[in-house]
């Protein structure tokens, strides 16, 4: 028997009792479809993060103040005070440092914004002139913030384009206009380009004031909370996290890299962190949608062996008339991986289409990769052969005799 | 050709024994039409079922063209039912929402005959047994004696050379009887041995012999 005959007869045979046909292929369709959409969600977050960590520069490293361990007692990571502005200074002009291009000390803290009746809470962040060198910030109206305006503790501030969609609305020229931060009066003298980003990291969603402005005159304080550092090329990366390690514990007096109070940060470091932990995400969502794919192979199972009770006198028949095991095997097999098959494409298809509308609405870029195409549909067409194995078996060794009587 | 000797089937329910068969033997010759009469629990259902090797005796031996039928594996008998015995039931036994075609090409299918040869000889038994206008029409409609047709074509699709016929007229309308023994007749003349299971003796006359049985025994 050719195989594309058994193909028809086993299409013919679903097609009798469609909307068991239907429901059992739901399982699978279920099933795939959640895969396929988790799989590529998860891996449109990836590339969103990985895209912008990279948009802040590949060569930066990020010194952040770290737990001090005296005696029992430690700190959490960030809330130290362990870096100041003598410690930037340090870095830009010890002969010891060799491999770095520019620093920038950076204090940033939420604080509440009002303009015009409007208000928002963002992230302001104290900068020298260097953080737009380092970060790669350019303004797209008036001009960044100045060494003067660091020096004179001026109070203007560059604003980020969502803070100016918040406050002014979409589009319009702040410049020249003034905030309030915590009470204070503001003149602001630039906007800065639109860096994209989503949810909590969003790059555009901040105010830019004068370092020295932000740690005396807002929020008086005497340490930094990071210092970042653009070395001279991504080769000497890991050089540049050594010698500013080793400066950064001579003068902080401490012997050991072990006891250091601070961290070093490169970028890849942070990408490598990021994407774990979107990866374990992605990881575990689509462990639990492989077990709706159990599920709907079970589905299969149980269809699978309501048909072959149902057919028994069938079965009985086609033994007596010269069928033989395998004949009944082959026979009821293609049957669920058509089942499984047609639900696993037609899963996949709605996943792909799931995963564009979730990905529009989130705002994340769309990816389906080749990989989990190939995956969803060998998986399927696994679960049919798996999942009616046993039901065909059953079938197969169904005597004639006995089929034949059943009732 | 069929030779039966000394078999005995016996089934256990629990742990009560029940004799289907006790000690039966007997020879059928090529070209024989015989009928195995008996009422109904006499054991000749059981007899039927061991002749088609869809069913293994107990004890005793039976051998079909030389061949040990009860030392045979399922797949063997699969087989032989194929290649050398077609079946007719009581109940028909047609596949439903298939056309008669499709039924009778059914036992060449598994023989691995290619679509278009059985296709012809599918078409050449169903225009013998006077369904040439129904080729294509499916069980439910079709009468009683024109399905009981399209099963006495696809018996006769692989040419085999015993046919076994259980009741082949009990769920048939009497006039239409008479048309399915005159087949069976013809078929016989043209040389196959046909063996007939019923319980009416005036449809068990159109056979040349008559085996009685009663109690699992041949009296």
């Amino acid at each position: 028997m050719e195989f594309s005959e058994i193909f028809q007869e086993a299409l013919s045979t679903l097609t009798v009792n469609k909307l068991r046909t239907v429901l059992a292929t739901l399982g699978i369709v279920i099933g795939i479809g959640s895969v396929i959409a988790l799989i590529s969600l998860g891996q449109g977050s990836q590339n969103a993060v990985q895209n912008q960590i990279q948009s802040l520069g590949a060569n930066l490293l990020t010194i952040s103040p770290g737990a001090q361990r005296g005696g029992f007692v430690s700190g959490g990571q960030g809330s130290a005070n362990t870096l100041t502005p003598e410690d930037a200074q340090a870095i830009s002009t010890s002969s010891k440092i060799t491999t770095v291009a520019n620093v920038s000390p950076e204090y940033s803290r939420r604080a509440q914004i009002t303009a015009s009746g409007k208000n928002t809470n963002t992230q302001v962040i104290g900068v020298t002139p260097t953080y737009a060198v380092v970060r790669k910030v350019s303004v797209s109206q008036g001009v960044f913030l100045t060494g003067r305006d660091v020096q004179e503790q001026t109070k203007i501030a560059v604003l980020g384009p969502q803070v100016v969609t918040d406050l002014f609305g979409e589009g319009t020229n702040p410049v020249g206009q003034s905030i309030r931060i915590n009470g204070q009066s503001f003149r602001i003298i630039g906007v800065t380009v639109s860096k994209g980003g989503t949810g909590f990291q969003n790059q555009d969603d901040v105010v830019y004031i004068p370092l020295t402005t932000a740690m005396k005159v807002i929020f008086g304080s005497t340490s930094l909370s990071s210092i970042s550092v653009e070395a001279k090329s991504a080769a000497v990366m890991t050089q540049a996290q050594d010698e500013i390690g080793y400066l950064l514990l001579a003068k902080h007096k401490l012997n050991l890299p072990s006891q250091a109070d601070f961290s070093i940060l490169s970028q890849n470091d942070i990408l490598n962190t990021a994407s774990s932990i979107t990866g374990t995400f992605t990881a575990l969502l689509s462990g639990i949608a492989a077990i709706s794919l159990v599920v709907g192979g079970i589905g299969i199972m149980n269809i699978m062996l309501v048909t072959v009770t149902e057919r028994t006198r069938e079965i009985g028949l086609r033994k007596a008339l010269g069928a033989k095991k395998k004949n009944i095997i082959t026979q009821f097999l293609v049957e669920s991986i058509i089942l499984t098959f047609a639900g696993g494409v037609i899963g996949m298809i709605v996943g792909i289409i799931a995963s564009i509308i979730i990905s529009k609405i989130v705002g994340l870029p769309f990816s389906v990769s080749f990989n989990s195409v190939i995956l969803a549909i060998g998986v399927s067409a696994a679960i049919g052969i798996l999942f009616g194995w046993y039901p065909a078996r059953k079938a197969s060794n169904l005597q004639p005799i006995e089929a034949l009587r059943y009732e | 050709m069929i030779q039966i000797s000394h078999v005995s089937k016996i089934y256990l329910t629990g742990d009560i024994e029940t004799k289907a068969l006790d000690d039966v033997s007997f020879n059928i010759k090529k070209g024989e039409f015989v009928a195995i009469m008996g009422p109904s629990g006499s054991g000749k259902s059981t007899l039927m079922h061991i002749l088609g090797a869809l069913d293994r005796p107990t004890k005793g031996e039976y051998i079909l063209d030389g061949d040990n039928v009860e030392k045979l594996s399922d797949d063997s008998l699969a087989e032989i039912r194929n290649k050398k015995i077609g079946f007719v039931f009581q109940a028909f036994n047609l596949l439903p929402r298939t056309t008669s075609m499709k039924n009778v090409t059914l036992p060449a299918i598994y023989a691995g005959i290619p679509k278009e040869k059985r296709l012809e000889i599918a078409e050449k038994y169903l225009k013998m047994v006077g369904l040439g206008d129904r080729m294509f029409h499916t069980p439910s409609q079709l009468s009683g004696g024109q399905q009981q047709r399209v099963a006495i074509a696809r018996s006769l699709v692989m040419n085999p050379a015993i046919i076994l016929a259980d009741e082949p007229t009990g769920n048939i309308a009497t006039n239409q009887a008479e048309e399915i023994m005159a087949i069976f007749q013809k078929l016989n003349e043209e040389g196959h041995t046909i063996i007939m299971i019923t319980h009416e003796p005036d449809i068990a006359e159109h056979a040349k012999r008559i085996i009685h049985i009663r109690d699992g025994k041949i009296k």
